[in-house]
């Protein structure tokens, strides 16, 4: 078991490098590629005023001008490392693990995606309890009563929650209940206290985000759980079971259940790493300041240290899921053993 | 049908919603004090606060609360370059002059804010000298001097570290030969630029004549850093507040709040009441939810001023309880397209000229939003927000404002192209606008059989690489280019100075005049440079429209319009012509 671990985390360092290396490879080797040059890449970052020496000269500061190897090196040193940042009056020091630095907010990377963490945690964690607990119950009951009104109607809602886009679920949800339009009964449109300053504006905060995002996921759990349990019932041991005159209750949820979960903590754990790399469009809807919007405003706004940052660390979070729900196998399902 | 039932029941809140805010409604009166309330007030309706102050009161406490759909570009005064932070900045910060915190047109004059006066003009207007108030202090209770003013001007010089500014210090003052700001070139003397001969003031040296200097004194670079406490690009975490509101709490990329400044004196300051208590700004927020959250009454001010989102739109304008509650000022930017002399045919004046007959305005207009949201259909360059505009139309496009197809025609016969000709219309393909007024173009020239086709170029390198670089232009046949421009304050060196001016031209690309290419006007903008004559100056900025017009270097397209909601909790909610949206020193809270 242990030297399982170890094999996988060598793999998810060389896994995460890999990446890395890619990510660098679009933002910087793709568009020298196609025709960037050194000043028209450190043109995005000098204002809109900027002359030619300038640019050239910001060129050379941000080290456009050195090969692309020469680049990722220093890249990968920072993070190593640490790296100094002229900021006018001195020098900063980044400390180690030293992402980069956004050239347009002027702060250093790594700080910011720590700040932005809880707030993607809050909304990642919240809403996949909801999910699991709602998606899972309504699964399991629509198994049990295959055909059933109950059934076709859960099925019905689920399809609809995996085809409706977050973006219109989460504007119909704050017109509906935020803007007073007919109900006030949440927060006011976008916002975020964070839970330690107030646990309950935390919650109510993020009620709405939490329901939005667990309704797109439930119901794909939901699908995937009555699918899983309707196998899982016929089998031969469930009917064992029974004739061992276990009672229903221990028959579906011990046995029934579990054997149906194998398929649902792999989807869970990748499901969970994703959003904990950024919930895009929920966060951009609610307006939470979590890793998704950080992404999505550092594309906007082309400042590479900050997607390239954004993008490991959300690579990090899938590596470590898929490390977690692998290890989650053995505890599931007996019949699975690490080597 | 459940969720049909809820639309409805939404429909139906709405409706209630509307009805509500229309008791939230203010008046509408025309003050005659700049920044003070109106004697008489009206029922609030459509454009009142154009004229007058809605919701007059003198009340003070409460926040407001402001957000931003995207982030600052810096909260630092010496590195910031948009109007609404321009309007903004004056909350924390005071600079040697300002724009008077009045309704409309009275906006756009300067008072005296550090400064006791306005500028004093000498050596042919190459030299400047401001006296600075007594009694003005820091936050932290030190006095201000004129060496803070200088600082600060000579740190926002320097443009590796501040990137986000303009650079209109560093154009024009005599500074000493490769002076890069005093991180770089330390312990340099800079007397030659800016002298400080005693504590209260301040002389800056230009190299050249500058009748309209006062123009840059109320930029907010000219707001005083203490130099003990500057940490360069990382100041704007922490500014040093000169005006009645401090920085409390700042998260950079999640928002700002704003609290009273303890150490400053309104009996040094009569442009600002400070009414509310505090600020919270907001950044990062969905615009939508922005729009949304100002009708509902939770938000009260879109800080960018850019006005509500196309999702809203039709909410605003369809109801005219919510309706009576907005206003719809035009900006000093004018959107249009660029026609090169460079790339023939169209070095035929009257080829050009079939270009601005044969233009379809009315699309133009719809292209950008339409007449609320877009802009006023223009006429000629200069907006009729910048002293100097005169109503004229050199190219009638007929009474319905579609294009007078005959005199295009006639035109096209008079450049030898009586079929027509082809060339090629740049435009951002970030921007669906540009495209939309290009597509709209090309419709519209295709009528004469101009065939044009159209080009589409990353943003960044619009300029440097593409429709701004001459050779490209000429070798890829660009010969109309979708172009678009803000004055930097509301007078014509501010609007004119970078896009008529062939000098600006380069080789290497880079300038955002790529089209008009005329000595005559050249000189015109050293003239008025010159004068210190308001007048006389207004009167040559009127000229140079005209002249290019002539030309046909230019087809205007639409002076931007911009549709804004008042917030239900504000007071003193007037537009101020300088930024073309609400004040922001006037609001109070109710």
């Amino acid at each position: 078991m242990v030297t399982y671990i170890i094999r996988r985390l060598i793999w998810a360092a060389v896994m995460l490098t890999i990446v890395s290396i890619i990510t660098f490879a679009i933002f910087f080797l793709v568009p020298r590629l196609a025709g960037a040059t050194p000043e028209s890449l450190a043109a995005r970052y000098v204002g809109r005023t900027a002359n030619a020496e300038q640019v050239q000269i910001a060129a050379e500061k941000l080290g456009f001008n050195d090969p692309l190897v020469v680049q990722y090196g220093r890249f990968a040193k920072g993070i190593v490392a640490g790296a100094d940042y002229d900021y006018g009056p001195g020098v900063e020091h980044c400390p180690a693990p030293c992402f980069g630095y956004s050239f347009l907010t002027r702060l250093p990377v790594w700080p910011d995606l720590l700040d932005r963490l809880p707030v993607t945690m809050s909304l990642a964690f919240g809403a996949a309890i909801i999910w699991v607990l709602a998606g899972v119950a309504t699964g399991v009951v629509s198994a049990l009563k295959r055909g059933s009104f109950f059934d076709r109607a859960a099925m019905t809602i689920a399809l609809g929650g995996v085809s409706l886009p977050i973006f219109f679920t989460g504007i119909v949800s704050m017109v509906v209940f935020s803007y007073g339009n007919p109900f006030s009964i949440t927060a006011p449109g976008g916002s975020y206290t964070p839970l330690l300053d107030d646990p309950v504006a935390w919650a109510y905060s993020l009620v709405l985000p939490w329901v939005t995002l667990a309704f797109l996921y439930a119901a794909g759990y939901a699908r995937l759980t009555r699918a899983g349990m309707l196998e899982t019932m016929n089998e031969d041991y469930i009917r064992t079971a029974r004739a061992k005159g276990l009672a229903e209750r221990t028959v579906v949820l011990k046995h029934g259940l579990r054997g149906a979960l194998t398929p649902l903590v792999t989807i869970f754990g990748l499901d969970v790493g994703l959003l904990l790399g950024g919930a895009v469009l929920t966060e951009s809807t609610y307006s939470l300041p979590g890793m998704g919007k950080y992404a999505i405003d550092a594309i906007t706004n082309q400042d590479l240290p900050k997607v390239m940052g954004v993008v490991l660390f959300a690579a990090f979070f899938v590596v470590v899921a898929n490390l977690i729900v692998d290890l989650l196998y053995a505890v599931v399902d007996p019949r699975v053993r690490l080597a | 049908m459940k969720r049909r039932t809820t639309t409805g029941a939404a429909a139906l809140g709405a409706v209630l919603a509307l009805a509500l805010s229309a008791c939230g409604g203010g008046s509408g009166s025309t003050p005659k004090d700049s920044a003070q309330p109106a004697d008489q007030g009206g029922k609030a309706e459509f454009n009142a606060a154009l004229t007058g102050i809605v919701n007059p009161s003198d009340k003070k406490g409460g926040v407001l609360k402001f957000a931003n759909e995207g982030d600052w570009d810096s909260l630092d005064p010496g590195d910031t370059y948009y109007g609404y932070s321009w309007n903004f900045v004056r909350l924390y910060g005071r600079s040697l002059l300002m724009f008077k915190s009045a309704v409309g047109k009275e906006g756009n004059e300067l008072a005296p804010d550090l400064a006791e006066g306005m500028g004093q003009p000498s050596d042919d207007a190459k030299t400047w000298t401001y006296k600075l108030k007594q009694g003005v202090k820091f936050e932290d209770g030190t006095p201000i001097t004129s060496k803070d003013v200088k600082y600060a001007v000579l740190r926002s010089l320097d443009k590796e570290v501040f990137p986000d500014g303009y650079t209109y210090f560093n154009d024009f003052l005599d500074l000493p030969k490769g002076y890069k700001g005093p991180y770089k070139s330390k312990g340099v003397n800079t007397d030659q630029a800016i002298e400080t001969p005693d504590d209260q003031t301040i002389v800056f040296h230009l190299k050249q004549s500058l009748s309209n200097f006062d123009y840059f004194a109320q930029l907010p670079a000219t707001i005083p850093v203490p130099e003990a406490k500057d940490t360069g690009a990382k100041y704007r975490e922490h500014v040093i507040a000169s005006g009645p509101y401090m920085f409390q709490k700042n998260e950079i990329g999640k928002g700002f709040t704003l609290a009273r400044n303890p150490n400053w004196d309104p009996a040094t300051d009569p442009n600002r009441r400070a009414l509310p208590d505090g600020y919270e700004v907001t950044t990062n927020v969905n615009a939508d939810d922005i729009d949304n959250r100002i009708l509902s009454g939770d938000l009260d001010v879109a800080v960018l001023g850019t006005g509500i989102k196309q999702a809203a739109l039709g909410r605003v304008l369809g109801d005219p309880t919510v309706k009576a509650n907005s206003d719809n000022p035009t900006s000093t930017r004018l959107w249009y397209t660029s026609i090169n002399g460079n790339v023939p045919p169209l070095d035929n004046i009257d080829c050009r000229k079939a270009v601005q007959y044969a233009a379809n305005k009315v699309d133009y207009q719809t292209a950008f939003g339409g007449e609320f949201a877009g802009g006023q259909i223009a006429t000629s360059m200069l907006p009729p927000a910048i002293p100097g505009h005169e109503d004229f139309n050199l190219y009638p496009p007929g009474a319905d404002n579609k294009g007078d197809l005959e005199k295009a025609k006639e035109s096209l016969k008079a450049c030898g192209q009586p079929d027509g000709f082809e060339t090629n219309i740049a435009y951002r393909v970030e921007r669906p606008n540009e495209k939309a007024a290009a597509e709209a173009l090309q419709q519209a020239l295709g009528r004469v059989g101009i065939k044009v086709t159209l080009k589409g170029f990353p943003q960044a390198d619009y300029f440097a690489l593409y429709a701004g670089k001459p050779g490209f232009a000429k070798d890829n046949k660009i010969g109309l280019a979708q172009n678009g421009w803000q004055s930097d304050w509301p007078d014509g060196f501010g609007f004119f100075g970078q896009i008529v001016d062939s000098r600006v031209i380069r080789d290497t690309g880079g300038s955002s005049n790529v089209s008009v290419r005329d000595p005559e006007v050249d000189k015109l903008l050293d003239q008025a440079m010159a004068e210190t004559d308001e007048a006389k100056r207004n009167a040559i900025w009127t000229a140079i429209d005209k002249k290019v017009m002539e030309d046909a270097y230019v087809l205007p397209g639409i002076w931007t319009k911009t549709l804004i909601v008042r917030s239900k909790n504000a007071t003193n909610v007037f537009v101020n012509d300088a930024y073309g949206m609400y004040d922001y020193l006037g609001l109070g809270v109710k």
